[in-house]
């Protein structure tokens, strides 16, 4: 056991969860060795995003820069974004087209699946300087990402233990990956916020389908996501992946009426919007449901609100802080007036979104209040205690369990010996 | 009206916009707008990128009624006071019954502790009517932001 990261789980069910694993640096340096290098397969981005030769993005995998670029056979690559000279940041550009990359430090050149082509003044002048007879040039690369493509998803991989990616995701997980991208996307644009929080509670928060009626009091109010709608969450078989969904216009009205009567000025009845093009939902899917949060282990949610459709990349800055990366995409054949529709549905999420903006505030302050006391446990028992299983109702919490189960798995911790 | 006349008021423009946000005065803002205005918040990035994706947007004066009753009674954020910092307007092009120029912002969000730091950088770019008696009023309002990471999460108007 490692003593510095040894962390409390009082309970087998992970019913309980120590507030120290989001706190403490020790077991962040250990997320990125076991998690963010290991036996997993990492979201990096999106086929269309890279459409032609060269393309290129920087991405980050925890908090490992990477390029991701598609190369001249329009194979896709992941490459570690670190020269391997004396570790420079190699490629500075959020995007771009290149065919090799260049270190500006001391001008050493690579191609896209990360060989070394060429350094400067390799031979010295006359004789002097330069890089010794032995040295092995060809030994030399940019470490690479196993990288896999599903429907258009980009995924990558450090680890040589991974297992292949459609075992790691699973069938209702590509299921979902086959309804959202059953045709070509089109890319919309991004959105980006800085949460002062550490990233395991958005992970939770995305594993909540609880907390979305009753926190986010918009989505409470005009029925896109009450607690008393039609819905679930389904697993994968590990429990690691998690698909929160709903179905609007399917409500229980007396579950409604009593199950918001606690609550303060959450479900407000008499509470209109003067314009409420933002809540017509267009049915594009041969089902009812107008929701879907996907969170796949451990840095991508997929999301369907509505019919406003994203990828939310979840980038680490340390313990406490974390990006969040939101890539919109609409279908190719959209009409302009669809297109527009996705656009003004774009209200409803992201940083300013008006069942999303909350999310990141909780997240703050879960955050400030577990730092002052991480010797105690968060409770983790709506939906039921036991066995990590589906959910048929929206008042649930137990994928938060299932990802802390996992999670406990991969990161290779010894269970404390007051488990019960 | 004259040129100076005409950027005089645009800026006082400006500035009822930003300090009824500063003030909280959110329900003033709709006067400053005609109805079938355009407001949004877009960023920088996506600009660049030729993205249509907006961070927030209106596409008529109810729009921005709802977000604001939204703020005040369905939606939970970071309790904060905002304090904008303009540059005078820019460079004013004017058309028939039409003027539009640009002005740079800085705005911070101060918590109710006490502690201050800057929440976005960025520029306005206004298109206004001019009006009976030469009132100003905006048409179209592009708020777009240079921070494009937002800090936190967006609420209140930039």
């Amino acid at each position: 056991m490692d003593t510095k990261t040894h962390l409390v789980w009082p309970k087998a069910d992970f019913s309980r969860i120590p507030f120290k694993a989001y706190v403490d640096p020790h077991v962040y340096a250990l997320e990125r060795e076991r998690i963010f290098r290991g036996p997993v397969w990492s979201y990096l981005a999106l086929e269309i995003e890279l459409p032609a030769p060269n393309d290129f993005k920087v991405v980050e995998v925890g908090d490992l820069p990477v390029i991701v670029t598609r190369n001249a056979a329009g194979e896709i690559s992941a490459l570690l974004n670190r020269c391997a000279h004396r570790g420079t940041l190699l490629c500075r550009a959020e995007r771009g087209n290149a065919p090799s990359h260049t270190c500006v430090y001391h001008q050493w050149r690579y191609d896209l699946d990360g060989r070394l082509l060429s350094i400067p003044f390799s031979r010295g002048i006359n004789g002097k300087g330069g890089l010794p007879p032995d040295f092995d040039r060809d030994a030399i690369r940019l470490q690479r990402m196993r990288v896999a493509v599903y429907r258009g998803v980009i995924f990558g991989t450090f680890s040589d233990e991974t297992e292949p990616l459609e075992a790691f995701l699973g069938s209702a997980v590509l299921g979902e990956l086959d309804r959202l991208f059953h045709k070509p996307i089109r890319l919309l644009g991004y959105q980006r916020q800085r949460i002062a929080g550490n990233w395991k509670l958005y992970c939770d928060n995305a594993r909540d389908p609880n907390h979305g009626g009753l926190l986010h009091m918009f989505h409470a109010t005009f029925g896109l996501s009450r607690n008393s709608l039609k819905g679930g969450a389904r697993l994968d078989p590990k429990g690691r992946h998690n698909i929160s969904y709903s179905m609007i216009g399917k409500d229980d009205v007396a579950a409604k009426e009593s199950g918001y009567a606690s609550t303060q000025k959450v479900y407000q009845a008499d509470f209109q919007l003067r314009d409420s093009a933002v809540l017509k939902y267009k049915p594009e899917y041969p089902d009812d449901v107008s929701l879907v949060v996907m969170s796949l282990f451990p840095n991508v949610v997929f999301q369907q609100i509505m019919n406003s459709l994203c990828t939310r990349q979840i980038r680490l800055r340390g313990a406490g802080e974390f990006e969040l990366y939101w890539t919109y995409f609409g279908y190719a054949d959209d009409s302009p007036e669809m297109l527009e529709h996705r656009l003004l549905q774009g209200n409803l999420v992201g940083p300013g979104g008006y069942v999303s903006m909350e999310d990141g505030e909780a997240v703050e302050i879960v955050h400030r209040a577990i730092s002052i006391q991480p010797g105690a446990f968060a409770i983790v028992e709506i939906g039921g205690k036991g066995p990590i299983l589906d959910s048929d109702t929206l008042v649930t919490e137990v994928p938060i369990r299932g990802f802390w189960s996992y999670y406990h798995e991969v990161m290779e911790l010894d269970r404390s010996e007051d488990a019960s | 009206m004259t040129d100076l006349e005409l950027w005089f008021r645009f800026q006082q423009l400006q500035l009822a916009y930003t300090q009824a946000i500063d003030e909280d005065r959110l329900e003033d803002l709709p006067a400053l707008f005609v109805e079938n205005c355009e407001y949004s918040i877009v960023s920088r990035e996506n600009v660049a990128l030729g993205l249509p994706m907006p961070l927030f947007r209106c596409g008529n004066l109810d729009m921005l009624r709802d977000r604001i009753v939204s703020l005040r009674n369905a939606n939970i954020f970071n309790p904060h006071y905002s304090r904008h910092v303009l540059s005078p307007v820019q460079a004013i092009d004017t058309s028939p019954g039409e003027a539009r120029a640009a002005t740079s912002f800085s705005l911070y969000q101060t918590t109710m502790a006490g502690l201050s730091s800057l929440f976005s950088v960025g520029c306005y770019d206004d298109t206004v009517v001019v009006g009976d008696g030469g009132r100003l009023r905006f048409r179209i309002k592009t708020v777009r932001v240079d921070t494009f990471s937002i800090p936190n999460l967006l609420s209140t108007p930039i």
